[in-house]
């Protein structure tokens, strides 16, 4: 990773520091409103400082502030975390081709250290995983270049936000920032016509089911849309259908 | 407040090996492997699920009551940061845009 002066050598870690640095503004800002949104919800600082140093995972640490904050369980804290982070999941099937030539330790610290941003654009740079040694690590030091910035813009502009938080007062709900983050993350989800309806229906049903016990209704919203969007991608409208269509017994992925 | 207590220490330690787990979870294993076909369609859908069910209720509803009115600053600045995401794009314009319209209603107005 970027600590490594083997990896920040190659002229591929400069691209990517140069990259990234047209989107910290963005990333600057949402590290703040988490930051300041910690605090809000009811953390304390050193917690809040924790959680930030830690945890690194804007949308999942927003998720949870509610779910903390009211006092649900663990595991349907990590439940509502994990669901949020599923697409890191995604992500991680993606980029295992260009990552299985390290180490458990460092394929692990880079998966860590990999963010939304960090991961748009490498998969963007590269289609392709390396064909010798030299060029895996120059992809390394490519994605390193990005994570670098975008940790230590993330890092530092929410540590800032942690910091000024108790100066802005609770009653103008500067809280909602966060909720306005995660809208903008799901908006950019909301990439088919069946996306858009697994959103409706687990909002709908969050609401519906908001009285259970234990914050639930958040486990119960999303089984619900996913077994939803399932049964319309097999049985529902044509057009709604994934194209080109599912075959019966899927080819398995090379 | 205390400075902190001990099991929400617990869910911060908890939720770092998620943000390990799932960031890595295809790197762990050496073997190639697979999952069931249903989940990995599921997987498709279930991030924008878990968003959309984390964020209504904080949007339309006040004290776990549906609200019963549209004088709430919530409701425009949710619609306003949709709006400018699919005008412009960018989580910090929707951000940026939603609170634009927030604070102005939730101060001046109330709502």
């Amino acid at each position: 990773m970027f600590w490594r002066t083997d990896i920040r050598r190659w002229p591929e870690f400069a691209e990517g520091v140069r990259e990234q640095t047209t989107v910290t503004a963005g990333v600057a800002a949402w590290g703040l409103m988490t930051g300041v949104a910690m605090v809000a919800a009811g953390l304390s600082q050193l917690e809040a400082v924790l959680m930030t140093l830690l945890v690194f995972a804007g949308s999942a640490q927003l998720a949870v502030l509610p779910l903390l904050t009211a006092g649900a369980p663990l595991w349907v804290v990590l439940a509502a975390a994990f669901c949020v982070n599923l697409r890191f999941v995604v992500f991680s099937a993606h980029l295992r081709p260009y990552m299985m030539h390290q180490p458990l330790r460092q394929r692990l610290v880079t998966g860590y250290l990999t963010g939304d941003m960090s991961y748009v654009f490498f998969v963007r740079r590269y289609h392709a995983v390396g064909a010798t040694l030299e060029a895996k690590q120059r992809q390394m030091a490519y994605l390193a270049g990005h994570c670098c910035v975008n940790y230590f813009s993330w890092m530092g502009a929410s540590l800032l936000g942690v910091a000024l938080a108790h100066t802005i007062p609770v009653a103008w709900g500067l809280g909602f920032a966060g909720i306005l983050a995660l809208i903008g993350v799901g908006c950019s989800l909301a990439t088919s016509t069946l996306r858009v309806v697994a959103a409706g229906v687990a909002g709908a049903a969050a609401v519906a089911a908001f009285a259970l016990p234990l914050k639930l209704h958040i486990v119960v919203a999303i089984a619900a849309a996913v077994a939803f969007c399932l049964l319309i991608e097999a049985h529902g409208p044509r057009a709604l259908r994934p194209q080109p269509p599912i075959p019966p017994n899927p080819p398995s992925a090379p | 407040m205390s400075d902190f207590d001990w099991p929400t220490l617990l869910a911060i330690a908890a939720l770092t090996l998620v943000t390990v787990l799932t960031r890595s979870f295809f790197f762990i294993s050496e073997r190639d492997w697979k999952l069931p076909y249903w989940a990995e369609r599921g997987l498709l859908y279930a991030p924008i699920a878990a968003l959309a069910a984390v964020v209504a209720p904080e949007v339309v509803l006040l004290e776990g009551q549906l609200i019963d009115t549209w004088q709430d600053a919530r409701l425009f600045a949710a619609a306003a940061g949709v709006a400018w995401f699919f005008w412009r794009g960018g989580v910090l314009g929707t951000i940026v845009c939603g609170m634009a319209v927030f604070l102005p209603l939730r101060l001046g107005l109330g709502w």
